[in-house]
């Protein structure tokens, strides 16, 4: 203790400045756990293998909750996600059966999202309409545009598009990253520093800390707020796409109930509901929590898949209470 | 004193909103490098002049003249960017951000497109300085004090080239150093050349720091004075207009009688009343006719007392007698039943609905009595909400004008008529006063009186000692949750001696 308290009151203050980051460092305490106790039940479970697997299958997931973040931190939710995701792999394999090029038919697909999520955002900011019900619209349009394009599921065979999506890099012992994998982080990346170093990421901070405030602050609040949306579709769009590249088909199906695990990923990557605190890497650690929650029941192989929702659903319960609790010290 | 070059100019102002004219004909001018107070009672269109001239009202009709040339804001950074900055009273700031984003969000200096965090918080810095504010820019907002984040507030009006700054009352929940602090700043900044437009509640504090000011009273302009020129008394008169002659009159209007003969059994009794981690049991008797204050620091218990009384707290110990027999207020509409009524300090959270009309929220209680099921007839309803708008004078006389568009005190006015209507017995005032002007004040007192003269029992909370004294007929004294003694109210019962009993406990 003697020894200790020299450096004591540096350690406070540090710990002081860094209560934003409090609810990110536990979800990576969370998985930093889930690793060791994985690693200590199951032969195999800490490998480049299985760590490879865990971002290749949900590099989609990642680009989801990238954009959902944005939307919760103003104080939004978007559910529309899910269904975007659908519509935009039928859409690029609709294109690529009626024999469009890659090049057309990838920013298409992107476009698809944002076009969906500029609608969110008009019916949010222009109308007034809450969030939730503006994007339970938004998905319910989505879902059904799926059924008009495509009931089926439609296969995509372009060259250069299978070419993409097998593309990878192996290196060490089992190591792979895959072109889904790199778009994913580079996103990831580029919602970084436009969250943190750019006046538009840090309005949508400001909107979440207060929208009257903001108004008044003279911060451009609409904009930000219709732009909140488009970011938010751009970035299911570009997961639909990093899904198609994944099954190699379009699908009406495909992606019902992801926007929830989208928004359970945010949640535990310690991004309040409320708004106006969390991070973007917080969302990417939450995706990881909720994967490797899947890998250990597959691990377990005794346990039914199911239990994967549980285990979410009572994480997610345990990350809100934490916020809470956090919420309240703060007021005081 | 030459007077100084005006910067902005505002003639004619009428601002309306549905159902009230908030502004009528108003005009307004500030000269560079002069404090300019905006003085009126609650009501008198202060804010929405001040929202006129930085765009987020649209005037009905009127001219805005910024700097020679005419202008219409579309909105506070519009304004900002002519030079109007603003300062609200309630700190509108993002907590969640650091002090240096505070200062710079919307003008932050930038490289190839990013932000750049290490100029932003070195300019922050600069500008604190100015205002010799000693805070980390890199910390949270939201760690800071109120008067940190006020001033916090200032920097963010001084990162433009500030020609007119608009301060909201903003001392309003500054202590005497922070409030001196304030001034400093405002010093500095009035000898830079900036024109001042101040708002306050505390006509010290205008006499203390402005040049000059402008009277408003009811939407309308009283006029323009050289604060050097213009004695309080007579600043008082010109904001307050006719009533203040009734406020003179009060002084001694309730304190005509002594109410309630001892020997008398109280309407309302509370024996050992208590409730764990909320007030100590107490005594508490309280005659018909007789109004009894409660007095007591702010924390000291009031608002605790008064809500056992009316059943909004469940007493955990003790018991209520009414009429000498015993019984249970478990709920406030059990308390209603009979007719015990409690009027919230909290008029906007625990009172008042302000998006439905003066005349819904006047029946409010008196239809919750009845039950939803038995309307009351529309005519009797009529009758009902004209006699107490009449009677306790609410203004507008709309009974459907939304309640939210109404001042302070007319707000309080609804709300009392509200529990008027349901002829209460013993009526529990908590802060009635609060936040209102010194008109609705005098009214609301005389009020208050009248129905004790007229047998009503009430309980009278305020933090205002001398109100509390100039209307009881017993004060209760509280402290730390206890309540520490009564006192018969007379002549030779002073103000200093509630003081000595809240600070020794002990009756004198």
């Amino acid at each position: 203790m003697g020894a200790l308290a020299g450096v004591r009151p540096r350690a406070v203050r540090s710990f002081r400045l860094d209560r934003r980051y409090l609810p990110v460092l536990g979800t990576l305490v969370v998985l930093v756990l889930m690793l060791a106790v994985g690693g200590g039940r199951y032969d195999g479970f800490v490998s480049g293998r299985v760590i490879s697997n865990l971002f290749l299958n949900n590099a989609h997931l990642v680009v989801l909750a990238v954009g959902m973040t944005f939307v919760i931190l103003t104080g939004g939710i978007d559910l529309s996600v899910g269904a975007v995701v659908a519509l935009s792999g039928i859409v690029a394999a609709v294109s690529f059966q009626a024999g469009l090029p890659a090049a057309v038919v990838i920013p298409l697909v992107v476009l698809v999202g944002s076009v969906i999520g500029l609608l969110v955002g008009v019916m949010v900011h222009v109308f007034g309409v809450q969030p939730f019900v503006a994007s339970l619209a938004a998905m319910f349009l989505a879902r059904g545009l799926c059924y008009v394009l495509a009931p089926e599921s439609v296969p995509i065979r372009d060259e250069s598009f299978v070419a993409l999506s097998s593309w990878s890099v192996q290196f060490g012992d089992g190591w792979r990253v895959t072109s889904a994998v790199v778009i994913a982080l580079v996103t990831l990346a580029v919602a970084v520093w436009v969250l943190q170093r750019t006046r538009f990421g840090r309005t949508v901070y400001a909107i979440g800390g207060g929208e009257q405030s903001a108004r008044l602050m003279g911060l451009p609040v609409a904009r930000t707020t219709v732009l909140v949306y488009v970011v938010s579709g751009t970035c299911a769009g570009i997961g639909g796409l990093l899904f198609a590249m994944y099954s190699r088909s379009g699908y009406s199906l495909t992606g019902v109930g992801m926007e929830l695990d989208a928004i359970a990923a945010v949640v535990i990557g310690g991004t309040l509901l409320t708004g106006g605190t969390g991070f973007v890497a917080g969302s990417l650690l939450g995706v990881l929590v909720l994967g490797l929650i899947q890998t250990i029941i597959t691990f377990e192989g005794t346990l039914s898949s199911w239990w994967t929702r549980i285990v979410i659903g009572a994480l997610v319960l345990v990350f809100v209470v934490l916020q809470r609790g956090l919420m309240g010290r703060r007021t005081t | 004193m030459h007077d100084n070059e005006a910067v902005v100019e505002l003639r004619g102002i009428t601002v309306e909103f549905p159902g009230v004219r908030a502004l009528d004909g108003v005009d307004l001018t500030l000269r560079r490098g002069e404090v300019h107070a905006l003085m009126g009672e609650n009501g008198a269109g202060k804010s929405t002049l001040i929202k006129a001239l930085t765009g987020v009202y649209t005037p009905t009709s009127g001219r805005v003249v910024v700097a020679g040339s005419p202008v219409a804001f579309t909105g506070p950074a519009d304004a900002q960017a002519s030079g109007v900055s603003t300062v609200y009273q309630e700190v509108n700031l993002a907590p969640n951000l650091t002090v240096a984003e505070n200062i710079m969000l919307g003008n932050e200096p930038r490289r190839f497109g990013a932000i750049d965090v290490r100029a932003m918080r070195r300019r922050a810095a600069e500008l604190l300085a100015r205002l010799d504010v000693h805070v980390d820019p890199a910390s949270s907002l939201g760690a800071h004090s109120l008067a940190v984040q006020q001033l916090v507030a200032i920097c963010r009006a001084l990162v433009v080239d500030c020609k007119v700054l608009v301060l909201d009352e903003p001392t309003s929940s500054l202590d005497a150093g922070e409030v001196e602090k304030l001034f400093t700043v405002m010093r500095t900044l009035r000898d830079d050349g900036v024109a001042i437009l101040f708002v306050s509640h505390f006509l010290e504090q205008i006499y203390a720091i402005s040049d000059r000011m402008t009277i408003l009273r009811n939407g309308r302009l009283v006029g323009e004075y050289r604060t050097a020129d213009l004695p309080r008394r007579e600043l008082v008169h010109l904001m307050i207009g006719s009533s203040f002659e009734d406020l003179e009159k009060l002084g001694d209007a309730p304190r005509r009688e002594q109410a309630a003969a001892d020997g008398a059994e109280p309407l309302f009794q509370a024996v050992a009343l208590g409730r764990k981690g909320s007030i100590r049991p107490f005594d508490l008797d309280v005659h018909a006719g007789e109004v009894v204050g409660l007095a007591g620091l702010l924390g000291s218990g009031r608002t605790e007392l008064s809500r056992l009384l009316t059943g909004t707290d469940r007493a955990d110990a003790g018991k209520v007698l009414l009429d000498g027999r015993p019984v249970r207020l478990a709920t406030p509409r059990a308390a209603l039943r009979r007719k015990i009524a409690y009027s919230s300090e909290d008029r906007k959270a625990e009172g008042l609905v302000g998006d439905l009309t003066v005349r819904e929220n006047i029946v409010l209680a008196l239809q919750a009595d009845r039950g939803w099921l038995r309307r009351l007839p529309a005519r009797t309803v009529d009758e009902i909400v004209d006699r107490y708008i009449a009677a306790l004078d609410i203004r507008p006389a709309n009974p459907a004008a939304l309640v939210r568009n109404l001042s302070g005190g007319n707000q309080q006015k609804v709300l009392l008529a509200r529990w008027l209507a349901t002829a209460p017995r013993l009526l529990v005032l908590d802060e009635p006063t609060r936040g209102i002007d010194v008109g609705a004040k005098a009214e609301i007192q005389r009020l208050v009186a009248q129905l004790a003269a007229d047998g009503m029992a009430v309980v009278f909370v305020s933090a205002e000692l001398e109100e509390v004294l100039r209307l009881s007929h017993r004060v209760a004294v509280l402290r730390d949750r206890v309540k520490v003694g009564e006192l018969v109210n007379s002549d030779d019962v002073h103000l200093g001696d509630v003081v000595d009993l809240i600070a020794s406990g002990e009756a004198s």
